[in-house]
Formats: C-alpha cells, structure tokens, sequence
C-alpha cells in the first residue's frame, strides 16, 4: 500500500462521511441528532484539510467550529422546544427559493474554479512547500507581514462585533440583586463582628440546691 | 506489501498500545493513590483491605464496575445515551498522541502540537453534554450545561496561555518547546519564571477544564447528585471516570512539558549525571501535578457557579492577555533566552 493510494483511500472516506453528514443535517427528524452531524460535517472537512496539508485551518476549524461554536449551538438547540410539523410546514413553498440559491452557488463555484478544472491543478503550487517551512508557520508569516493591515481590520471588525453584541444584550434590570466581588474580598473584618473583651469573672458560689425530693 | 502494512498498520497500533495501556493502568493507580492521599489528609487510612496496602482496590473497583448492568432510562436518547461515553473517552486518549516523554520518545511529532492538543481536549465536551441531555434527567442536564459553560470559559483563558508559550517557544511543536527551554541554568531557563502568571493560570484552567474540584460543579453531588453521570452505571460510568483521569494525567504532563521544561534536568548540565534530561524527570514533575489535583480536592470547599464564571472571564482571561503582550515584550528584547545557544 503506497502512501498516495493509502491517502486516495482516506480521500474517499473522508469525502463520503462529509458529503453524507451534510445531507443527513437536513433531513433528520431529531433536531439535536441534526447538530451532532454538523458536527460531523465539520469534523471530516477539517480531516480533508489536513489531507491537503493545510493543518493549521484543518485545526482552527476543529478548535473554533467544533469546539466552541457547535457547542453552544448544540446547547441552544437542547433548551428550545421545536415542533418538527411546524418546522416542515414551509418546505414545498420554499423548495424554489433554496433550488434558485443552490444553482447560483453552483454557477459561482464553476466560475470562480472554472468548468474545464477538473482534470488540471487549479491552484498554483503550494507555497509552504516551495519556501520548505510547515503550513502553520507559513501561514503565520504571511499574515502578519504581507497581510498585516487586512487582518487588524478584520480583527478590529470582530472586536466591535463583540461590543454591539454585549451593548445590545445587556441591560439592568432595577430589582436585580447583585453581589461586588471587590466589595466582599475589601471587608474589613471589624466592620462586622466587634470582639469585646471582658476580664474574666468567677462564678459566684452557689452550689446548687438538691430539689427536694417529694416523699409519698 | 505484507512489509508495508506492517510498517503502516502495525507498528502504530503497537506504539498507541504502548501508551494507552499503561495510561489505563496509570489512571487505576491515580485512583488508589488519590484515595489514599486524601484518607492520609482526612487522617484515616484509605483502602488498604486488597492486595498489599490496598494496591488491588482499584483493579477490584474496576471489575465490580465492569460486571454491573449497564441501565438505560426510560425515555433516554439510546443511541446518544451509549455514544456519549465514548465520546467523551476518545479525545482524552486521542491527545496523547502528540505528548512526548523524552527527546525522542513520541508517537507523533506533529508541527502543530499544541493545536492539535487544544482540538482534542475541546471536544471531550461533547461527551459530558450528551450524556446530560442523552439520559432525560432533570439532574444531568444541569450538569451538562454547567460543565459545558465552565469548559468553554476556561478553554479561553487556557488558550491565551497556550499563546504566551508559544510566542516565546516561538514553535507550536511540544518537542521545540521543550528544547527550547533548556539551558545552562536548569530550573531557572524553564518557562514558568517568565511566565510565572500565566503558569498558575493554565494550572487552575486545568483544573477546571477537568471538572474537579473546587470547580466540580458539574457533578456537585450535594446540590444535583453526581451531575451528568448520574444516569450511567457499570462500564458506561466507568468510561467516564476513566476519561476524567486520564484528562487529569494529561493536564499534569502538559503543565510540566509546557513550563517545567518537560524532560529536561532541573540541575545545570554541568552537574554531571543528574544534570542530565530525561523521561524520568518529567514523570517526577507530571507526578507532583497530578498530586496537586489531589491536594485541592482535599483542600478547598467548592466554588459557587458564579464565582467560577467571574474567576475565568473577569480575572484570568485579563491578566493572560496582559501577559500575551509581555511574553511579546520580553522576546522582542531577549529578556528570554531560548535554547541552550547565547
């Protein structure tokens, strides 16, 4: 078993799982069943990626998309109560809308890779392995030199993202209790209890006096 | 072609043999080890009935486990319901394929190491959320939502601090990190002195991330039983537990290849024969991080659920950033040597 044929083999593999997860989010029944072949989607596209030697994106995309992002997806989907006929109720009325969606994104993708693509390499060679050094730190390099100003700006978009995200979710309400963590840690402990000191007293002697007992 | 698919097949799955087995066996001995240590703590004597000094406790716990029913709820999710333990038990064993144990002990020497680790252990998420939800009870979906809130909060923090090694390692491969903390000084060129911070950070991260305690309040058993686990019984539940351990070993030996220099000697290299690097120095180091696990869990009372969340977003995720900019600062100015050149 050559390495090339040994890769093919995971090619195809990979390939199937991915296209088979994806089409199996849209037709299960069982919402939560859905998000996990999502997850699985995401899973077998990352191994496709490292595939192709791109190990840094295959990574991120497992840290980022399956670690973080479905995570929270999955926990939405758990708490909501979804009627499955409701949600089916719009499928022949919308079919021509995703059908017109779809052959526009096939014409892109065509476009943009070109029809007569599939038997030649379409993109140029890879540059990591032409300057000698891994994908990941290629990839680092080029970002931040060559590329430095259209990623602070993405990352500057993020950040005010985030913000307008919180500034829009937050609000107080007026009988909220709340508890300053600053405020607990800052007591002074003589602010609350007051420690008197008293001289030590002896018991008056009184030696107790036997009850009387009742005689019958 | 026999020859081949020896070499492709078979060696590797002898090699992640070589290291599984003795991790399993290594989480039964953590266990009667972690039961002694806190019987000492209690002062009383942990198990000590089976086999000499109560050694074979934890085998016997495991085959006690393993011969039980395995109970499915009614109404449960079943395919989840038995899918979960697995789930949660295949990343905590997948990330030890990157760990290496001396220079030229590891099964793979991945240049993306550390992402690779930090993609393994956030999937082992989704073993504990399932296995909540899976088991249609009230008790471990809360604590499946509790664990899955605490893990993604920490995992933030314990990535920034994932950043500040790797801007001074300046590799994302675990055996350039390493190497790159070695030196002349021994204990004083590893990562911790610069990185002091971040180091207790990424161990109380680590804490956390495992859902131990103080931070066990996916499973607070006085307030919602035993949390997400609670449904499962027989080898199911063992799966779990074998799952946290083993998560619990591979924080111990991240926290010390990542700061504590991994294999390296704590002596300087001049001191002749201790001063030399090995795997032993770095099952020393992992060895006394995996007590730390034990030390807190006999130590402090647990945290309240909001305490956490303030702890991972209001404190340590702050002071990592900071210390993001100064671990930048210090290398662009070679406060840091890396490596033993210069």
């Amino acid at each position: 078993m050559n390495p090339q044929l040994f890769q093919l083999i995971c090619f195809y593999a990979f390939g199937f799982v991915t296209v088979a997860a994806a089409l199996s989010v849209i037709t299960l029944k069982n919402t939560v069943h859905a998000v996990l072949a999502l997850v699985l989607t995401f899973f077998s596209a990352a191994c496709l990626w490292m595939l192709l030697d791109a190990e840094f994106l295959a990574l991120a995309l497992i840290v980022v998309y399956v670690g973080a992002v479905m995570v929270l997806f999955l926990f939405v989907v758990m708490m909501l109560d979804i009627d499955q006929e409701k949600m089916r109720e719009g499928f022949v009325k919308f079919l021509p809308v995703g059908l017109i969606v779809a052959a526009a994104m096939l014409v892109e993708m065509l476009g943009l890779i070109g029809v007569r693509a599939m038997h030649t390499q379409v993109m140029g060679a890879d540059p990591a392995a032409a300057a000698g050094t891994s994908n990941t730190a290629w990839l680092g390099r080029a970002l931040y030199t060559q590329y430095l100003l259209p990623f602070e700006v993405a990352a500057l978009i993020l950040t005010v993202g985030v913000v307008a995200a919180v500034a829009l979710t937050l609000r107080k309400r007026a009988d909220a209790r709340y508890e300053s963590a600053s405020q607990q840690v800052k007591v002074n402990p003589r602010d609350r209890v007051r420690l008197v000191k008293m001289a030590a007293e002896r018991p008056v002697d009184e030696t107790p006096v036997p009850p009387q007992e009742s005689k019958s | 072609m026999a020859d081949q698919l020896i070499n492709q097949l078979l060696w590797p799955i002898i090699y992640i043999l070589c290291i599984t087995v003795p991790l399993i066996i290594a989480v039964a001995m953590f266990v009667y080890w972690e039961r002694k240590v806190i019987g000492w703590m209690h002062v009383r004597l942990g198990p000590n009935k089976i086999g000499p000094f109560g050694l074979l406790q934890a085998f016997a716990d495991v085959v006690k486990l393993l011969i039980k029913e395995v109970i499915l709820p009614t109404k449960a999710n079943r395919a989840l319901y038995y899918l979960a333990p697995l789930l949660a038990l295949i990343p905590a064993l997948a990330a030890w394929a990157v760990v290496p144990f001396s220079s030229k002990m590891v099964l793979s020497n991945a240049n993306a190491g550390v992402l690779y680790l930090l993609a393994m252990t956030s999937m082992g998420v989704y073993g504990i959320i399932l296995a909540g939800w899976a088991s249609n009870s009230r008790y471990a979906l809360l604590g499946a939502m509790r664990s899955a809130a605490q893990v993604i909060s920490y995992e933030l923090a314990m990535g920034l601090c994932l950043v500040c090694v790797l801007v001074l390692a300046g590799s994302l491969n675990l055996t350039d990190i390493v190497n790159a903390q070695a030196g002349h000084k021994g204990l004083f060129d590893w990562f911790w002195l610069p990185l002091l911070p971040v180091f207790v950070i990424y161990f109380i991260s680590g804490v956390a991330e495992t859902n131990r305690a103080p931070f066990d309040v996916a499973e607070g058993e006085s307030e919602i039983v035993a949390g997400f686990h609670v449904e499962y019984s027989g080898s199911a539940f063992a799966i779990f537990f074998l799952a946290e351990y083993a998560n619990m070993i591979l924080v111990s030996f991240l926290a010390a290849i990542l700061f504590m220099g991994g294999w390296l000697s704590p002596f300087p290299d001049t001191w002749g024969f201790i001063g030399q690097g090995g795997f032993i120095w770095l099952f020393i180091k992992a060895f006394l991080f995996a007590f730390m696990f034990l030390w807190f869990r006999a130590t402090f009372p647990r945290y309240r659920y909001d305490q956490i969340m303030r702890l991972g977003w209001k404190v340590f995720i702050p002071i990592a950033i900071v210390w993001v900019l100064v671990a930048g600062c210090m290398k662009y100015y070679g406060l840091v040597t890396i490596g033993t050149g210069v």
